[in-house]
């Protein structure tokens, strides 16, 4: 044990170490963080996508990162009926709605996609409602008039006819003053949609809400299904540490304890054992698991069992092997026979702590190799189908081009939070191995 | 070049040698064929999802042969009964044609055997470029550009990382030394990791270099210019990998080698005031060839895997793009047949790495089994 505390006390003198534990400890400070917030049920649901995110803005960067560079695009803009003040008149069998939907335009960019969502209840038939945009130059260009249903979603970007009148794409047509030209500028000030509704019913109610999307969205923007990047970084965060440290532990104690038994009972174990790891060198890894999740499953335990299972008469096993020989005939194993400790007791109790320093440093660099081989999987395909992990941000991204498409944070966060576990783990790892590696610290 | 040091009774120690080198690499020839044969057999029942596999082809058959059957006119007049008993004869005899009514267990020597002799069977949506259904065909095809890129890294790699280690044992502690130690951590990331960030870079932000593919589109007529295209088209995956395995690789081999150079006749070879040059080469390096040798063939295995993911980020013709494209396509014939030719080209590797470490090792040819091997 003394070892193990003096070890520690020298890791102090590497400023690696320190940096890799700041790094770990950020990491799973970050998992713990993650999972109190959003609870797994809720993560789940979250990147299962759909309704819930149609407030979001599709593939907008981060806040922080255009800020930066000196830009300002638009963040959304939602502006809800109940915030507003509602015009009405109730004539008999209905009643008539005049909702301003106002708010204030700022930015330097144009919006990416403006809707209105309508909600109208105890309507007896379907009603209509007409819009028109005012500008702060106090234009107003009428947007059609339609029929609402119960539930409604007016996509205004996609007026081809309002395109046609403006020449432009609405959302960029609405923002960009009476005289645009070629290379059209967004107007600041206060815009206004009016939504004038007619309804039928005995006690009609409608609330409408408009969404003027941004471009810039959060810390770390939203991707294609508008859901918020954020989720799947947060999460991403414990699972790839699940991921490595499971995979590390599972591989690296089997491995060990098969080593030791070999060792000690020598002859057909030892020899059987050896033709096993023969055998399983020869097995590729990845193929394997890429037919395994093809033909199987892609949940990611199971990935993790078939990791384990094919780690464990991995290659190491011939690197222990040479470390616990001379072991085998040391004078205390000796003892421990006299007194009659059982076979296990000698492997488990003996063997294997003399050789346990030797291996935390091996241990700990193995980590990211599974934490990337998580990720690897998923940049195939094979990622887990619901868990959101960085690896399938990185796969979404490169199935919508993100690169070609200049949605460059998509690629660069999921791919920084990986190099950041294996940077942590693998500085750690590295200056563990100058304490515990007598070998290199005479050097 | 192996025998000539140890051939001091002249020729009998040479027949000698040849014959140990031979005894062993043919006893490891036929471990690694047995090695091979479990391997891929092992494969074959993971890939077989304990009969699942069986199940979708009998669907899959049932409704081809349905489908056909109700869709020939020569058939419409038949009563429903009459065209179900049709159905069901075709269908049996789709199923043994295909073998389907024999026990797995049969089968599974069966497919053992062919894909023991690479007889890797028939795509199911795939083809090669050159318009065959074989999946050893398919497979061929890609092998050369897998060869080229993954050679080209690994060799670079390899010779760089060597002699940067040498250069830097001799200079412990320097700020270069300093630096490489400080970075070895940098490959915890594999290749494609870095590929992503080399396109972003040099594909889109300054682009100087295709983000992707073996050579341009078209492809040039001229063979000059076409080598050209080629080697600009490798630049940034070689360079990925490069990165990836540089900096681990130079301090692995730096630790090693100053190890090496403490040992008791290095400092005598110092002593006796031998170059430098004389030290590193008769001194350090050939007592250490073997090991060397050994990680260079591990590299080459672990690369092998990695390659998988590089060449579909970097779009590159390979082995690793065929399966991901295998994978799209739930082609399983195409996908085991990889696993195959992976498990071939990583027991051929070892084998190779035998043989070498045969001629150089000298325990092996006098006949010491070494057993920290």
């Amino acid at each position: 044990m003394n070892r193990w505390l003096s070890g520690l006390r020298e890791l102090r003198q590497y400023p690696s170490a320190i940096g890799g534990m700041a790094l770990i400890a950020f990491l799973i400070g970050l998992s713990v963080y993650t999972v109190i917030v959003i609870p797994y049920s809720q993560a789940l649901e979250q990147w299962r996508g759909g309704e819930q995110w149609q407030m979001h803005p599709v593939n907008a960067g981060p806040v922080w990162a255009d800020r930066l560079l000196g830009g300002n695009k638009p963040e959304t803009i939602t502006v809800s009926s109940d915030d507003a003040t509602v015009e009405e008149r109730t004539f008999d069998g209905g009643r008539q709605l005049r909702i301003p939907l106002g708010f204030d335009f700022t930015y330097d960019d144009f919006p990416s996609e403006i809707n209105l969502f309508l909600q109208s209840r105890g309507t007896e038939r379907q009603g209509f409602v007409r819009l028109s945009w005012r500008t702060p130059d106090g234009d107003t260009i009428p947007l059609g008039t339609q029929r609402i249903a119960r539930d409604d979603r007016v996509s205004i970007s996609q007026n081809r006819s309002l395109e046609g009148r403006l020449g432009q794409p609405p959302h960029i047509g609405l923002f960009a003053g009476a005289d645009p030209g070629d290379n059209p500028e967004p107007v600041a000030g206060r815009y206004e949609l009016v939504v004038d509704a007619m309804l039928f019913g005995d006690d009609p109610t409608l609330s409408a809400e408009l969404a003027v999307y941004g471009r810039v969205h959060g810390i770390a923007g939203t991707d294609h299904q508008r859901r918020d990047l954020m989720v799947a970084l947060l999460w991403g965060t414990p699972v790839a540490l699940a991921f490595g440290l499971l995979a590390a532990v599972g591989t690296t104690v089997t491995t060990l304890v098969i080593a030791a038994a070999g060792v000690w009972f020598g002859g057909l174990v030892d020899a059987t054992i050896q033709r096993l790891t023969e055998v399983n060198i020869i097995l590729p890894l990845l193929p394997i698991l890429v037919m395994v999740g093809t033909l199987y499953s892609t949940s990611i335990w199971l990935m993790l069992g078939v990791v384990i299972a094919l780690g464990i008469f991995s290659a190491g096993i011939k690197m222990y092997r040479a470390m616990l020989l001379p072991i085998r005939q040391a004078p205390y194993i000796e003892a421990a026979r006299a007194y009659g400790a059982s076979n296990t007791r000698i492997i488990m109790r003996y063997m294997i702590p003399r050789i346990l320093p030797v291996l935390i440093p091996t241990f700990v660099t193995l980590i990211p190799t599974y934490v990337f081989l998580e990720a690897s999987l998923a940049v195939l395909g094979l990622g887990d189908p619901v868990l959101p992990t960085w690896g399938k941000v990185l796969n979404d991204a490169q199935v919508q081009s993100a690169l070609y498409n200049g949605f460059y944070y998509w690629v660069v966060s999921p791919a920084l939070l990986l190099m950041l576990t294996g940077l942590g783990f693998a500085m750690l790892g590295f200056a563990l191995d100058r304490v515990f590696n007598p070998r290199l610290r005479t050097q | 070049m192996s025998a000539l040091p140890a051939a001091t009774p002249a020729r009998t120690g040479w027949l000698r040698d040849l014959r140990r080198i031979a005894t062993f690499t043919g006893k490891r020839l036929i471990a690694l064929i047995l090695t091979v044969l479990v391997g891929v057999y092992l494969t074959i029942l993971i890939a077989n999802m304990g009969g699942q596999v069986d199940d979708l082809r009998m669907l899959q058959i049932r409704a081809t042969v349905s489908e056909q059957v109700r869709a020939d006119p020569a058939f419409f007049d038949m009563p429903s009964e009459e065209r179900n008993e049709l159905i069901e004869r075709q269908v049996q005899l789709e199923v043994e044609r295909r073998r389907l009514d024999e026990p797995f267990m049969v089968r599974s020597i069966d497919y053992l055997a062919q894909g023991m002799q690479l007889d890797l069977g028939r795509a199911e949506e795939m083809h090669s470029d050159s318009g065959s259904r074989e999946v050893y065909q398919i497979i061929v095809e890609r092998l050369p550009a897998t060869l080229l890129l993954f050679g080209t890294a690994n060799l670079l790699v390899f010779f760089v990382s060597v002699w940067a280690a040498l250069w830097l044992s001799r200079r412990y502690g320097s700020p270069a030394d300093r630096s490489v130690i400080a970075l070895a951590p940098s490959s915890a990331a594999p290749g494609w990791f870095y590929g992503i960030f080399l396109i972003l870079i040099f594909a889109f932000l300054v682009p100087v270099l295709p983000a992707g593919g073996m050579v341009d589109i078209p492809p040039p007529e001229d063979s000059w210019a076409y080598a050209a295209s080629v080697m600009r088209h490798m630049v940034l995956p070689v360079a990925a990998m490069f990165i990836s395995s540089i900096f681990i690789s130079i301090y692995s081999w730096r630790t090693f080698f100053l190890i090496h150079s403490s040992e008791d006749y290095v400092e005598m070879a110092r002593a006796k005031g031998l170059p430098s040059s004389l030290i590193e080469r008769r001194y350090i390096l050939r007592p250490t060839l073997s090991p060397i040798v050994t990680s260079f063939a591990l590299m080459l295995i672990g690369l092998w895997s990695g390659a998988i993911i590089l060449e579909q980020v970097f779009n590159w013709p390979g082995l690793g793009t065929l399966l991901f494209q295998a994978i799209g396509y739930r082609d399983t014939p195409v996908i085991i047949g990889s696993v195959v030719i992976f498990a071939y080209l990583l027991a051929l590797t070892v084998f190779l790495l035998d043989i070498l470490y045969a001629i150089l090792d000298p325990r092996v040819r006098v006949g010491i089994e070494g057993d920290n091997r």
